[in-house]
């Protein structure tokens, strides 16, 4: 016997689980399937959340004891060669009071299990344990449900929204999403180093329920399009490097001992000492951009947050993407619920939406900027070498004068990015972000 | 000290299911076409290893990250996700 739902939502992560929030708030009938033992199980961040999006689905999260880990009152960023670095970082004590919860540091398994939770009480039906293998489809191709890897596994449903995340061999099966080229995607790995919090928040210097970020690049990725961060739990360290996979596939460094080296470095040693390894997990994160989006949405179907590759790598924004355009799938099925029609054309108001959205906005305003890391491997390799000699020049009192000094660090810096791949490099990389 | 891989996912809760999720479709593939067997390096489980002149899939250990399917030069290697439930289990995340 096939049950029959309005809404089947495919992924309980931060999209499918807002649109699961807004669909279940508005009576609608809603299951969400997850793969995973349970939601967040199978799922992976760097760790930091924004609240201005979760707060448009759950204002009251702070009192539905959403597991906050830190909130965040600095960041810092770091450009690093191989045994040296520069840092700098930015507080504010505006992050504490009145914009506190701005940005704040989660853990997934335990986040997306509390705000599956929410969906369910709010009156969504979250099944976990159940992989969606293929999509019920009608003489005409419209999608009208899912099929489960379980036994009698098909679900109908009116609408169907793919929120499955950006490892969807589901996606790619259907057609729905052709497969990234690997180019598309970085590979990240991730540790969570168990601290005391008396000791993270000494080396770190906050207090309470304070905590600070740290974005790093440079030669941290072994010559690789890549980044690397730190972010502060409250009684760990989420410690995550990725790289671009045709970087990995083409250079053999194995993502194991990239993380490895990352935490020899003397700049990190200090911050990790002593600290116990608790998990290592590993994931994709969608580089692609703009241009490298499916078509997110059609007769029957929606799709949204990293499923749709919606993913904002130089501000490190994803979850909060996903959760946007999760709420605005939610309320563009709601509509077309009400007139009856769940064609392609009954669901457009999505990507209208979106594209009236700071979501589809950020997408074309970075569309260059996954190519521009991916192209410019100086970033990576040569100009953090030249920036930490220049630094080790000026820096050493020798008895050398500092005009002489200037001109060994033009002339090594001259040697390692000639003045023309500079201007070059400048150039697209202001064209990568105004 | 260096943490060895077989380490870092001792630190990690599984539930193996019988059937592995990842299987390569033809194994003279990888031995005779595949010049860098890229597999071997950039799989973050280490599940591809070479034994002998064949490469075994370790799956038991597999991160469930995908990058084998959409990197092997060849596309030689069929994945599923594991049966629902099974596989990694995050604890953090």
């Amino acid at each position: 016997m096939k049950e029959a739902f309005d809404v089947a939502i495919v992924g309980a992560g931060p999209a499918g689980i807002s649109a699961a929030c807004i669909l279940a708030d508005a009576g609608v009938k809603t299951i969400v399937f997850e793969r995973g033992e349970y939601p967040g199980s199978k799922n992976m961040s760097g760790g930091v959340l924004y609240g201005h999006d979760l707060a448009q689905i759950l204002p009251d999260y702070v009192e539905r004891n959403c597991p906050i880990e830190r909130n965040i009152i600095e960041s810092r960023i770091w450009y690093l060669s191989k045994e040296s670095g520069y840092g700098i970082g930015y507080r504010d004590s505006i992050f504490a009071t009145t914009r506190k919860h701005n940005a704040f540091t989660i853990t997934r398994a335990k986040f997306d299990r509390w705000y599956a939770e929410q969906a369910h009480k709010k009156g969504a039906l979250i099944v976990p344990s159940t992989v969606v293998v293929d999509l019920l489809r009608d003489e005409k191709g419209c999608v009208t449900g899912v099929v489960t890897g379980r036994e009698q596994g098909e679900v109908e449903a009116k609408v169907t929204l793919l929120a499955d995340g950006i490892n969807s061999p589901l996606a790619a099966r259907t057609g729905f999403r052709v497969e990234p080229k690997p180019e598309f995607v970085a590979l990240a790995v991730k540790e969570i180093l168990e601290l005391p919090s008396a000791t993270i928040e000494q080396r770190f210097g906050v207090s309470g329920e304070d905590g600070v970020t740290i974005e790093i690049l440079g030669e941290i990725t072994g010559g690789m399009d890549g980044v690397a961060a730190i972010y502060t739990n409250r009684n760990s360290l989420s410690l995550s490097i990725g790289a671009n996979l045709a970087d990995f596939a083409a250079s053999k460094i194995k993502p194991y001992e990239l993380i490895e080296a990352f935490k020899q470095h003397p700049m990190v040693v200090p911050l990790i000492s002593g600290a116990h390894p608790r998990e290592y997990i590993a994931h994709w994160l969608a580089e692609g951009g703009y241009d490298a989006m499916p078509a997110v949405y059609g007769d029957g179907y929606l799709i949204a947050g990293d499923s749709a590759m919606l993913f904002n790598a130089l501000h490190r924004e994803g979850n909060n993407l996903a959760m946007a355009s999760g709420k605005m799938a939610a309320e563009s099925i709601i509509e077309a619920l009400k007139r009856g029609d769940y064609s392609r054309k009954g669901l457009a108001r999505y990507a209208e939406r979106l594209a009236d959205s700071y979501v589809i906005k950020d997408m074309k305003k970075y569309r260059r900027f996954g190519g521009f890391l991916y192209h410019n491997k100086e970033l990576f390799n040569e100009l953090p070498r030249a920036a930490s000699l220049a630094a080790r020049e000026m820096l050493t009192v020798n008895g050398v004068g500092k005009k002489e000094k200037q001109k060994l660090i033009v002339k090594e810096f001259r040697k390692q990015v000639p003045l023309r791949r500079l201007l070059r490099l400048l150039w697209h990389g202001w064209r990568a972000i105004r | 000290m260096s943490m060895k891989i077989e380490d870092k996912l001792f630190l990690d809760r599984f539930k193996v299911a019988e059937e592995s999720h990842l299987r390569i479709v033809d194994g003279e593939k990888c031995t005779k076409e595949c010049q860098d067997q890229p597999c071997l390096y950039f799989c973050p489980a280490y599940v591809y290893r070479l034994e002998g002149d064949h490469i075994s899939v370790n799956y038991e250990g597999c991160l469930e990250c995908g990058s084998c399917r959409i990197a092997c030069p060849h596309l030689n290697i069929e994945w599923r996700f594991p049966k629902g439930g099974y596989g990694v289990s995050h604890r953090f995340g």
